[in-house]
């Protein structure tokens, strides 16, 4: 399926979990989060939200600032 | 030692939350991970800011691990947001992020001062708090505004000293002194620090900590200027406490006048 992550396409697994995404993508859960179709998707219901084609991913982890 | 004794009863309380340092860092600006680790190991903060940006394939390394590492609470920013809508949302993307309700709040009117926009700073700060986040709000230097922000329900309030990186100090340390005359909660001095003095004048105002990034993270050794800051701080803040003699417009001897032999 394809979704669009950070504005980009992008290929993934049918089915694939928030959490098994994240980690793909991070390595670790620990700093990021996941905003779908303009919903901020709550930690707590990554291991059982599976992500569907077209949908809009905005993943966003914690960086240094000010 | 008398000063060790004095900082030893004097908590730095956050909605309830002690910390051992008064001096808060935020983590942009530096060249690199290992001198922002450096930083923050010389500086003894216990609190320290992050942004909140799309990954970034190409990063290696993370500034979560560097602040895990040295134990020190992380306190995400809404940096960059120009409305109260933009920072409540990343308000919440921190939170499931970092598992804290605590943000500093940031919507700035626009790139060239990065000042506050006051009015969408209030608006989301009203929002946040009706959320259950403990807010943290970057203020413009105005008690009015200062007031309300506390009003609504802010767990302090961080005024600047003058614009987001510019080092140039506490242009206006009147305003300051008002905003910790009236203060309900901790005042913490955020943005414009230069150099030690500045920080040491925040807190000799009655500030009750300091917030600062570039003047350490841009500084040529930034390990070393984290030091200084964290001892100008702590000067600051004894010299607040020991209260300073008052200013006289002509000379007042130290030496007794009685006595003085006749050569």
């Amino acid at each position: 399926m394809t979704i669009t992550l950070n504005g980009e396409s992008c290929e993934l697994d049918d089915d694939i979990t928030l959490v098994a995404f994240i980690e793909s993508r991070t390595g670790t859960t620990r700093g990021s989060a996941v905003v779908v179709d303009d919903e901020v998707v709550p930690r707590g219901s990554w291991p059982d939200y599976r992500l569907r084609d077209g949908q809009r991913v905005e993943l966003i982890t914690a960086v240094q600032g000010g | 030692m008398a000063g060790q004794q004095q900082t030893a009863h004097d908590p730095f309380v956050i909605a309830g939350e002690e910390f051992g340092s008064r001096l808060i860092m935020g983590t942009g600006g530096a060249p690199s991970l290992d001198v922002i680790d450096a930083a923050l190991a010389a500086s003894g903060t216990a609190l320290c800011t992050v942004a909140m940006r799309r990954l970034d394939p190409s990063t290696t390394g993370s500034i979560l691990d560097v602040i895990d590492r040295r134990g020190v609470r992380v306190l995400p920013n809404t940096a960059g947001c120009r409305t109260a809508r933009e920072a409540v949302r990343t308000a919440e993307v921190a939170r499931e992020a970092l598992e804290t309700d605590w943000v500093k709040l940031e919507v700035v009117a626009d790139e060239r001062t990065l000042l506050p926009d006051p009015v969408e700073l209030l608006d989301a700060a009203q929002t946040l708090v009706g959320l259950g986040f403990t807010v943290l709000p970057y203020t413009n230097d105005d008690p009015g505004l200062a007031r309300r922000l506390q009003q609504a329900g802010c767990a302090a309030v961080m005024p600047l000293g003058s614009p987001i990186g510019t080092g140039l100090g506490i242009a206006n340390p009147h305003n300051i002194e008002l905003i910790v005359s009236e203060a309900r909660g901790p005042v913490i001095l955020d943005a414009g620090i230069g150099t030690a003095s500045d920080a040491a004048l925040a807190m000799e105002l009655g500030c009750d900590g300091v917030l600062l990034a570039s003047a350490v993270t841009r500084a040529q050794d930034p390990a070393r200027m984290a030091a200084a800051m964290a001892a100008a701080v702590t000067a600051g803040r004894l010299a607040r406490l020991a209260g300073r003699i008052p200013r006289r417009s002509h000379a007042q001897a130290s030496s007794p006048i009685e006595g003085m032999a006749v050569l």
